[in-house]
């Protein structure tokens, strides 16, 4: 008697919980759903997506030569025909140095993120999932480069490793690994402690085969929307780097730059100087935001 | 609780050392020969050798380290190449300049910071909550360089009201908190004070919306409390958290103001940095971020510290 009736409770679980997985489309489809329903978010991705396009056809938009100057037109103002944002301080149309220059500033800007994103999460999953000693290890160096304003940090590496693209690149990695290994840390930590790998565990499997099948799935996607966050930070870091003269290096056109050469002329044509600043901003505020809404949509806390 | 704090103090010793360790392995990761960074690259080989040799330079890197940390512990930071001053000389004048700058910039941002995020955290969904976020998301998100750009094309350039650059009268080494001073300092202030109110704004506005959606707020509504008495309760529950962010904030000013002071030629740490990168003057350069370092080592401390003594819910054994 007693057995009839589990089997009759186990079967009309086992049917609820076969409808419950033919209702819910799956996570992913959940979350396009709800970014669907997000104007900002698809706004900002469009964004983003159009700059992209632009900087990646640039030698086939750009309507002069990004290295070509001219003494007789320099420092134009916005609005001169031929010349639509006007040119710099040799006379270089500013218009097509702003899509060349796109290319090296999201290369530098995004570069440092996902070297970190690889190099951090790899490092903070196994603290977080080995615990102990590895994780004393590993965590103790990072408060050790906690101890530094990002800035700073990159400011100091870059500074002694002497001017140029790499050094910039790696000295940004440097400051985005730590970030990035306290957050997959944290995660990993949090999943580590669940029945599902307790579970794994008794049956046998390696920790390799848990970190792989259980816990990857399960802490890529937060540490994913935190380094997507970090590239807002990194744009500005990395041009502003180049801005102090340590990334790239003239007549290379790179946002970060022009902004530190137009410097002078801001006098003549204020206007035409802060344009490239104006590209740093847009792409930093619609990385954020877009952060921002896939942290929403994936329902990532923090 | 005593025997946290004392636990923090200890632990603040290895983690300073180590930011030494990282702050000595600068010139060591520098391009080139470190001698260069103590005499000039014409000097003669037989003076070399003897610097080499003073220097302790041919000893083992251990054996450096201890040498160049016990001379930073007695405040030797070693002499400019540029201009064969102590470092430490021109380094006291900056980063009193640049405390200026980093308190004045705190002061816009706290104030603004607070005000927005506990408006937004209290009228959670209004058009004031969506502008507090709005403006939060630009502050954090502006390369705060070209907005220090802007402000100066705009005030200086266009209205003619405020200076673009220096400090005022008497350059580096005399401040005075008169108009003729305040003037220089209102431009670099304010560009500095948008990345703190962005993140005050955001953190101010989580940790208020979490009070005020806990039932002893509705308790204290229920037994008929004042708007003014609900709200000096939720100010001391957010306080412990809300100090803590700003504290960091405050280092993260005194150190991310080179870009701002390059700017404006403000003469702090940031713009004694800058001529150091430019001139390869790797004392300066590696003196100015250990003293800015430790500064923020010892901030780090001292907001853990009154954290944990403020916030009587923080029981560490």
């Amino acid at each position: 008697m007693s057995t009839t009736t589990t089997t009759a409770a186990e079967a009309e679980l086992a049917v609820q919980a076969r409808q419950a997985v033919a209702r819910s489309e799956g996570y992913w489809a959940g979350v396009w759903k709800r970014l669907r329903r997000d104007p900002l978010t698809i706004a900002c991705a469009a964004i983003l997506l159009l700059m992209l396009l632009a900087i990646v056809f640039a030698p086939l938009l750009a309507p002069h030569d990004p290295y070509q100057g001219s003494m007789i037109r320099r420092l134009k103002a916005i609005g001169t025909p031929n010349y639509p944002l006007g040119t710099d301080e040799l006379g270089r149309d500013i218009l097509t140095r702003l899509l060349y220059g796109g290319r090296l500033s999201w290369f530098i800007g995004i570069l440092p993120v996902v070297f970190a994103f690889a190099i951090g999460s790899t490092l903070g999953i196994l603290a977080g999932f080995m615990g102990g000693r590895v994780n004393m290890a590993i965590m103790r160096t990072t408060d050790i480069f906690y101890a530094f304003p990002s800035v700073l940090l990159a400011v100091a590496i870059s500074g002694a490793l002497g001017a140029g693209i790499f050094n910039a690149i790696l000295a940004l990695t440097l400051v985005f690994i730590p970030q990035i290994i306290r957050v997959a840390e944290s995660v990993t930590q949090g999943v580590r402690s669940l029945d599902f790998v307790d579970a794994a565990r008794a049956s046998g499997a390696s920790g390799f085969t848990i970190v792989r099948v259980h816990v990857l799935g399960n802490v890529l996607g937060p540490i994913f929307v935190y380094a997507t966050s970090l590239i807002s930070v990194c744009m500005i870091l990395a041009s502003g780097l180049s801005f102090l003269g340590l990334g790239t290096k003239p007549p290379e056109p790179e946002w970060g730059l022009m902004l530190n050469t137009l410097r002078t002329a801001i006098y003549v044509q204020p206007w035409v100087a802060v344009l490239p600043g104006v590209c740093i901003f847009v792409t930093s505020i619609c990385f954020n935001l877009l952060a921002d809404g896939l942290r929403q949509a994936m329902d990532v806390k923090g | 609780m005593l025997l946290y704090l004392l636990r923090r103090v200890v632990y603040a010793v290895p983690i300073a050392l180590a930011v030494g360790f990282v702050c000595f392995m600068l010139v060591q990761i520098a391009p080139g020969d470190p001698i260069n960074a103590i005499v000039p690259p014409d000097a003669p080989a037989d003076v070399v050798a003897q610097v080499r040799k003073d220097y302790g330079l041919d000893k083992p890197l251990p054996v450096q380290f201890g040498l160049w940390i016990s001379k930073v512990a007695v405040g030797d930071l070693g002499r400019s190449l540029a201009t064969g001053r102590p470092v430490w000389s021109d380094l006291r004048s900056a980063i009193g300049n640049t405390l200026t700058l980093a308190f004045a910039a705190s002061a816009i941002g706290f104030t603004l910071g607070c005000v927005l995020g506990g408006l937004a955290g209290t009228f959670r969904g209004s058009a004031i909550d969506r502008g507090a976020v709005g403006l939060a998301v630009a502050g954090v998100s502006v390369p705060h360089y070209w907005l220090g750009m802007v402000l100066v094309v705009v005030f200086s350039v266009q209205l003619n009201w405020l200076p673009a650059m220096g400090a005022g009268p008497g350059g580096s080494s005399d401040w005075g908190w008169d108009w003729e001073h305040v003037k220089h300092l209102v431009l670099p202030a304010v560009t500095l004070s948008v990345i703190p109110m962005g993140i005050v704004t955001r953190t101010v506005r989580g940790i208020v919306a979490e009070i005020m959606n806990q039932e002893f707020v509705t308790a204290l509504r229920g037994k008929g409390l004042t708007r003014w008495g609900v709200f000096r309760h939720v100010v001391k529950n957010a306080a412990p958290n809300a100090l803590a962010v700003m504290g960091l904030q405050l280092g993260y000013l005194m150190g991310g103001s080179i870009l701002v002071e390059t700017v404006f030629s403000w003469p702090g740490t940031g713009l004694l940095l800058n001529s150091a990168i430019f001139q390869r003057d790797l004392p300066v350069l590696q003196g100015t971020i250990l003293v800015l370092a430790m500064f923020f080592v010892a901030l780090n401390l001292c907001v853990d510290l009154v954290q944990t003594s403020l916030d009587p819910r923080i029981k560490r054994a």
